[in-house]
């Protein structure tokens, strides 16, 4: 049994998986449940100053296939709308009650010093474990002057996390919005504020859909909406990258870093932890599910970790990071082929037809008795992977790469590269 | 639906495959994996783009799938009711490999054809401008009724002659009443003449009210889609008797609100989906015992599997390798039915001398349909058939043949449907020549 104990910025927890900042965490009732499930830590819903916010009714949308599975989901809701005494006394009795939980406390203030260090100094009191400022909400918030209005700024971000820095000696991470042209500038701005590490991404500033007989977005509040956060499976890819982008650059490569976005199963967790995070937050899955989820994540990271003989998160934490690239790194001389496997193969002609519509018109249908064989050309074939996305048959199509036994050979060294001399 | 997951009709107006509700419909829509040019609608006779209309459902877009299905099949109701789609499209989803269970599309036609039509609002299609042409079409069942609104669409006025009383033909007449429940057969037609420009003339029975080169005279072109008419007789001594009837009219009776009193033993004679309807419907109607007596073996029959599994689990024997013989009576009524046991000798049937004696109430031949041949004033007749040309013309220019009086095909309501289709189009360019048209299916 793989051990999954993890520390992020001085803060223990039994597992990596942390409930992030959201209406999951809003409450000691849905905190304890969420302990109760087996979840390693649990971030607080953001913290304001008093008076608490007020929430409007109709707050989710959701972006859903065919057979209504999630693949998006946004919501508008603001911090918490619970007046800040009732959740510190909370906050301090989970702690309490949980010691070998990681118990962190989101907050939000305003871009002026004294109310972010109030809300610091009550926050000490509950004996949390660690702060994380909300940098990042995209809605409504924001128009308050909080959350991604901050965020967005590097300088701000810096400034804020200076004064928290200044005035705690609390770990403290800042989490990152992602909507900004470069994640790495509020990224440095961070680490230079004096951040103990980061985590990202917020959600995603987004309209769910457009509810087509009210001619109005969702989710819809008397005829109206507005833009929401988008989270959810849908948003996992620009997480990993953003993630991926921090740990790379040499700025902030030893800035720890806690994975938020799309995490759904222990597949999605492995993949941040091997780019570089020390941990992940987890809400929409939960959401969607209940707090059970976590029984899976926790059960199927020990299996695999077990099967691949990782001991322990750090034996392969980071372990992709290295691999991640400029593309101007890649290798021109490689190639790889599409093969399909006649045996698996049933015979839908996917892979036919959006190669022949959309790509390199490489597969070619042969007749062969009552079943068509879809044969791949070779010669046609780019290798770019389209074929075996749409197979619906897991292993049918495969990647196979060309022993060409060419060198590598990467495009600043391309003779075929017309600006290679000047950068040479 | 499987026959494994079925209990049987438990009354003679018990739906079958209940319909899909829109749950069941999203849930089974998105099953389907959207394949290209695939096996199902290579397997369907009217070549209905599947995946383009279950794709639709999925897109909650239910009458452009019902669209979909109905320009390529008019009688996609009917067809998403009684077609053996276990022999056919579901046969050929690839849904099939890996999970052994296809997508179910009968159930989904259903479910895009029912909505279109509860829907109302007007037909879906529109008629071309009129061509100025008439066509007589005789029979009004569906290969007759696919033909003349295809023809409509085209332009063409149109007069059916039917000789029963309703239109529908075994649609109305011949089906299993649990398969075509809630008077669906005349929904139907009343939603086929919806196009306009057909006419039905009832009571008009080709050889009596009605001569084929009259009618070849007073119209452009005519279209025949009369059927098999008559039964096949059993041929054997007592098939007089009081309570020995044809399977098609004692279907026809209860279909009719006729239904026949059934108590005690009935005996159906023959293995195709018509004996499997008269038997599980006398059940429904209160046989205590009903044998299936079939003279060759079970893999010979007629019936699907699916058929003979519902037969069984509806209470039916079925008993393989007995060819009638002799009907038994007693006061010029039915007592039973003696058969000879039969085998197969080098591909040939043969009785074997030993004789089997079942005891019958009722005796319900369903040994098979045969061509009017007298109706057809000298066209000639093939193998049982009227001979038709790739363009279902018969030898006489200027009358075209579809429907089971032709062997086109599978004996299928669903390849009637499209030999009247693709008459019709045959038809157009017959009537149309020398004028452009550039037509085609």
């Amino acid at each position: 049994m793989a051990d999954l104990r993890s520390r992020i910025a001085g803060i223990s927890s039994p597992n990596p998986f942390w409930l992030a900042s959201a209406p999951p965490t809003d409450k000691a009732y849905n905190v304890v449940r969420a302990f109760q499930a087996g979840w390693g830590g649990v971030v607080w819903k953001t913290l304001g100053e008093d008076p608490p916010v007020i929430n409007v009714s109709s707050r989710y949308g959701a972006l859903l296939d065919g057979n209504r599975e999630l693949l998006g989901f946004n919501n508008i809701e603001l911090i918490t709308d619970r007046p800040l005494a009732l959740n510190l006394q909370e906050i301090t009795q989970v702690k309490k009650d949980w010691p070998d939980r990681a118990l962190v406390v989101s907050l939000m203030a305003r871009m002026e010093e004294s109310a972010w260090v109030g809300l610091v100094k009550r926050i000490e009191e509950t004996g949390a474990d660690g702060l994380e400022l909300n940098l990042g909400c995209p809605h409504g918030m924001c128009e308050r002057g909080m959350g991604s209005a901050i965020g967005q700024v590097p300088e701000m971000v810096e400034q804020v996390t200076r004064w928290v820095r200044a005035s705690t000696r609390m770990p403290l991470i800042v989490k990152l919005t992602p909507n900004v042209t470069n994640i790495l500038w509020p990224a440095e701005a961070a680490r230079r504020g004096g951040a103990d590490a980061v985590s990202l991404i917020n959600t995603v500033n987004s309209i769910a859909s457009v509810d087509l007989d009210l001619m109005a977005p969702t989710p819809t509040v008397d005829g109206k909406g507005t833009h929401g956060g988008y989270c959810g499976p849908a948003v996992k890819p620009i997480a990993l990258n953003m993630v991926a982008e921090i740990g790379r650059n040499h700025v902030t490569a030893d800035l720890p870093i806690s994975g938020i976005g799309g995490i759904g199963s222990w597949r999605d967790a492995a993949e941040f932890l091997a780019l570089g995070a020390a941990n992940v937050q987890v809400c929409t899955a939960a959401m969607v599910h209940g707090f059970r989820i976590v029984g899976p994540m926790i059960d199927g990271l020990s299996q695999w970790m077990d099967d691949k003989g990782y001991g322990r998160i750090d034996d392969f934490a980071g372990a992709a990071l290295g691999n991640v690239v400029d593309w101007n790194s890649l290798n021109m001389n490689f190639s790889t082929k599409a093969v399909i496997d006649p045996d698996l193969c049933i015979d839908c002609g996917r892979c036919h037809i959006v190669c022949e519509d959309t790509s390199h018109q490489a597969i070619r249908i042969e007749a062969n008795g009552g079943k068509r064989v879809f044969r791949v050309v070779d010669e046609d074939c780019v290798g770019c992977n389209l074929c075996s996305h749409v197979c619906p048959v897991p292993q049918c199509i495969t990647m196979r790469p060309e022993a060409n036994g060419k060198p590598y050979m990467n495009w600043t060294q391309d003779p075929r590269n017309p600006l290679r001399a000047a950068q040479g | 639906m499987t026959a494994a997951a079925h209990n049987g009709p438990q009354g003679l107006d018990d739906d079958l495959v209940p319909p899909l509700n829109a749950l069941q419909a999203m849930a089974e829509s998105s099953r389907c994996l959207y394949c290209y040019d695939p096996a199902c609608v290579n397997a369907c006779p009217t070549g209905i783009d599947i995946p383009g209309f279950i794709h639709r459902i999925n897109d909650g877009n239910v009458v452009g799938a019902a669209k979909t299905i109905l320009s390529a099949n008019i009688m996609g109701g009917t067809c998403a009711r009684v077609c053996p789609t276990e022999i056919l499209c579901e046969q050929a989803c690839v849904r099939n490999a890996g999970e052994q269970r296809p997508v179910s599309i009968g159930r989904l036609q259903r479910f895009a054809t029912d909505a279109l039509m509860a829907r109302g609002g007007g037909h879906p299609f529109a008629r071309a401008p009129g061509s100025g042409k008439r066509v007589a079409v005789v029979g009004a069942g569906p290969s007759g009724l696919a033909c003349a609104h295809r023809l409509s669409m085209l332009g063409h006025a149109v007069n059916i002659f039917e000789a029963k009383a309703k239109p529908g033909g075994l649609n109305e007449y011949g089906l299993a009443a649990y398969k075509m429940t809630g008077d669906f057969a005349q929904r139907e037609v009343a939603f086929i003449l919806g196009i306009g420009g057909i006419d039905i003339h009832y009571g008009k029975r080709l050889g009596d009210d009605l001569q084929l080169g009259a009618l070849s005279g007073d119209y452009d072109a005519v279209f025949l889609a009369i059927g098999l008419a008559a039964g096949r007789p059993l041929g054997v001594e007592g098939s007089d008797l009081a309570g020995v009837m044809e399977a098609l009219s004692f279907i026809e009776a209860l279909r009719q609100g006729r239904a026949p009193a059934v108590a005690g033993r009935v005996v159906v004679i023959g293995g195709g989906n018509t004996a499997v309807d008269a038997a599980i419907q006398s059940h429904c109607l209160g046989a205590e015992d009903v044998v299936m007596a079939y003279r060759r073996g079970i893999a010979q029959m007629g019936a699907t599997t699916w058929e003979q599994q519902l037969a069984r689990i509806s209470g039916v024997a079925i008993k393989p390798w007995l060819a009638p013989k002799r009907i038994l009576g007693s006061g010029g009524k039915v007592t039973g039915v003696v058969f000879e046991r039969t085998r197969l000798v080098d591909g040939r049937l043969q009785g074997t001398g030993t004789d089997v004696e079942l005891s019958a109430d009722l005796v319900l031949s369903a040994v098979g349909q045969e061509l009017r041949e007298g109706e057809l004033a000298g066209i000639p007749v093939t193998e049982g058939r009227i001979g038709i040309d790739a363009d279902y013309q018969t030898a006489r220019p200027g009358v075209f043949a579809g429907g089971d009086c032709v062997k086109s095909g599978l004996d299928l309501t669903v390849q009637a449907v499209e030999d009247g289709k693709r008459a019709a189009l045959a038809i157009d360019r017959f009537i149309r020549k020398g004028v452009s048209h550039g037509r085609s299916a």
